[in-house]
C-alpha cells in the first residue's frame, strides 16, 4: 500500500508525475465527452446531445437553487466543466491502479489532497473575484463586517474553513475508497480464499465508489454556487 | 506502516507543482471545452429556446385569429339567418296580397260572365217569342184556313183570325 509518488523537481517546486498524467488523462477524457457529444447539434437533440442537455439543465438547477439565473447565469460554464471533470477523475482509480516499480501511476487525481485544494483554492478565489466584481470593493469588504463588527475573525477563518473543508472532504472520499479497493485487491491476490473472500465485497464496494464519487462531484459543484452565491448575491 | 502512510505519507511532500498544474489543465479545459463543446451547445439551447417562444407566439396569434374568423362567421351566419326568414316573411306576406288580388279579379271575371250571359238569355227569349209569334200566326192562318174554307166567307173569317189571334196573344 505504502507507493511511493514519482516526484520530480522543477524550479523549486515539486510536481508529482502520476497526478499530471492522471489531471490530463481526466481533462482529455471531459474534454472528448463533451467534444463527441456536441458534434451533431440539432434543434431536436438526440442521443448524445440530449445527455449533455440534462447536464446543463442539472447544473442549470443547481445554480438556480442557490442565486437568481441572472447572476448566477455566468457560473453554467465552470459549473458543468467542474462536475463533469471531477466524476471523471473520481471514476478514474476505480477499475484499476497501476504501480511501476515502487511507485504509484494510475490513480484518482482526486485521491491528491494538492489536486482537490487547488480545485478548491480555485473556487474560493473565484468567489473572491466576482465578489469584488460584481458588488464592488467597498460593499465586498463591508461585508466581512456584518451583521456585527465582532464577526470579522470568524469570517475570516471562515474563508479558509471553506477552502479546506471543500478540498479535504473531496480527497477524503476517494481516497479512502482507494485505499480500501487497494486492500481489497491486496487480499484478493492472497490465495483462493482470499480471493473468494474479497470478490463480494469488492464489487459492492467498487458499485459504492461510484455512488460516492457521483455525489461528491455533486456536492463539490454545488459548494461551489452555494460559495459564488454567497459573495455575489446582494441580499446576505 | 499503512497509518504511516495515511497520515505522513502525502505531508510529507507539499506538491506545488500539482497544484500549480491542475490549475493550468483545468483553465485550459474550461477554456477548450467552451470553445468547442458547451458553447456551440448552450447557442442551440438558446435558439431552441427562442424558438418556442416564438411557436408559442404564433400559436396565440393564429389561434386569437381563429377565434375572430369564428365570430365573425357567427355573425355572418345570423345575419342571413335573420335575412332569410325576412326574405321568406316577405315573400308570404306578397304572396297573400297575390291571392287575395287573384281571386278579386275572378270573381270580377265571373261577374262579368254571369252578366253577360243573363243579356245574352234574355235576348236569345226575345227572339224566340217573335219567331214563335209569327209562325203561331201563320200556322193558325194555315190550319183555319184548312177547316173553315168551305163554310165561312170572307168577312167571317176575317173575324175569327182576329179573335184567335188576340185570344193566342192573350195566352202567350
Amino acid at each position: 500500500m505504502n507507493h511511493e509518488a514519482p516526484i520530480w523537481e522543477f524550479a523549486g517546486l515539486d510536481f508529482n508525475l502520476a497526478n499530471m498524467l492522471m489531471i490530463t488523462i481526466a481533462s482529455l477524457i471531459v474534454f472528448i465527452i463533451a467534444v463527441a457529444s456536441t458534434r451533431k447539434l440539432a434543434m431536436k437533440p438526440t442521443g448524445a446531445q440530449n445527455f449533455m442537455e440534462w447536464v446543463m439543465d442539472f447544473v442549470k438547477g443547481l445554480i438556480n437553487s442557490t442565486m437568481d439565473w441572472q447572476t448566477g447565469g455566468r457560473f453554467l460554464l465552470l459549473g458543468m466543466t467542474l462536475l463533469m471533470y471531477i466524476f471523471v477523475s473520481n471514476m478514474l482509480g476505480l477499475p484499476f491502479s497501476v504501480v511501476i516499480g515502487h511507485e504509484l501511476w494510475w490513480k484518482s487525481p482526486t485521491a491528491d489532497p494538492a489536486v482537490t485544494l487547488a480545485l478548491a483554492s480555485m473556487v474560493v478565489g473565484l468567489s473572491h473575484y466576482y465578489g469584488i466584481k460584481m458588488k464592488g470593493p467597498k460593499p465586498y469588504l463591508k461585508s466581512y463586517f456584518e451583521p456585527f463588527k465582532l464577526l470579522f475573525p470568524i469570517k475570516i477563518i471562515e474563508e479558509f474553513a471553506n477552502t479546506l473543508t471543500m478540498g479535504l472532504r473531496l480527497y477524503g472520499n476517494i481516497y479512502a475508497g482507494e485505499i480500501l479497493l487497494g486492500l481489497l485487491a491486496g487480499m484478493a491476490t492472497n490465495g483462493i480464499g482470499g480471493t473468494l473472500g474479497a470478490i463480494v465485497p469488492m464489487i459492492a464496494w467498487q458499485g459504492f465508489s461510484i455512488f460516492v464519487g457521483a455525489i461528491q462531484a455533486f456536492i463539490f459543484t454545488m459548494l461551489t454556487m452555494v460559495y459564488l452565491a454567497h459573495k455575489v448575491a446582494d441580499d446576505h | 506502516m499503512l497509518s504511516e502512510s495515511l497520515v505522513l505519507g502525502e505531508a510529507m511532500h507539499f506538491n506545488g507543482g500539482d497544484i500549480i498544474f491542475q490549475l493550468v489543465m483545468f483553465i485550459i479545459l474550461l477554456a477548450l471545452i467552451k470553445k468547442f463543446a458547451f458553447g456551440p451547445l448552450m447557442g442551440i439551447m438558446k435558439e431552441r429556446e427562442s424558438h418556442i417562444a416564438n411557436e408559442i407566439e404564433a400559436a396565440e396569434r393564429s389561434r386569437a385569429d381563429a377565434h375572430k374568423a369564428l365570430e365573425e362567421q357567427r355573425e355572418l351566419l345570423k345575419q342571413s339567418r335573420s335575412e332569410a326568414s325576412a326574405l321568406i316573411e316577405n315573400a308570404r306576406k306578397q304572396g297573400d296580397a297575390q291571392r287575395e288580388e287573384i281571386i278579386a279579379a275572378a270573381r270580377a271575371e265571373s261577374e262579368r260572365i254571369k252578366e253577360g250571359a243573363k243579356i245574352e238569355i234574355e235576348h236569345q227569349k226575345e227572339q224566340a217569342i217573335a219567331a214563335l209569334r209569327e209562325q203561331v200566326a201563320s200556322l193558325s192562318v194555315m190550319i183555319a184556313s184548312k177547316v173553315i174554307e168551305k163554310e165561312l166567307t170572307e168577312a167571317d173569317q176575317q173575324k175569327l183570325i182576329n179573335e184567335y189571334i188576340d185570344g193566342a196573344g192573350d195566352q202567350l
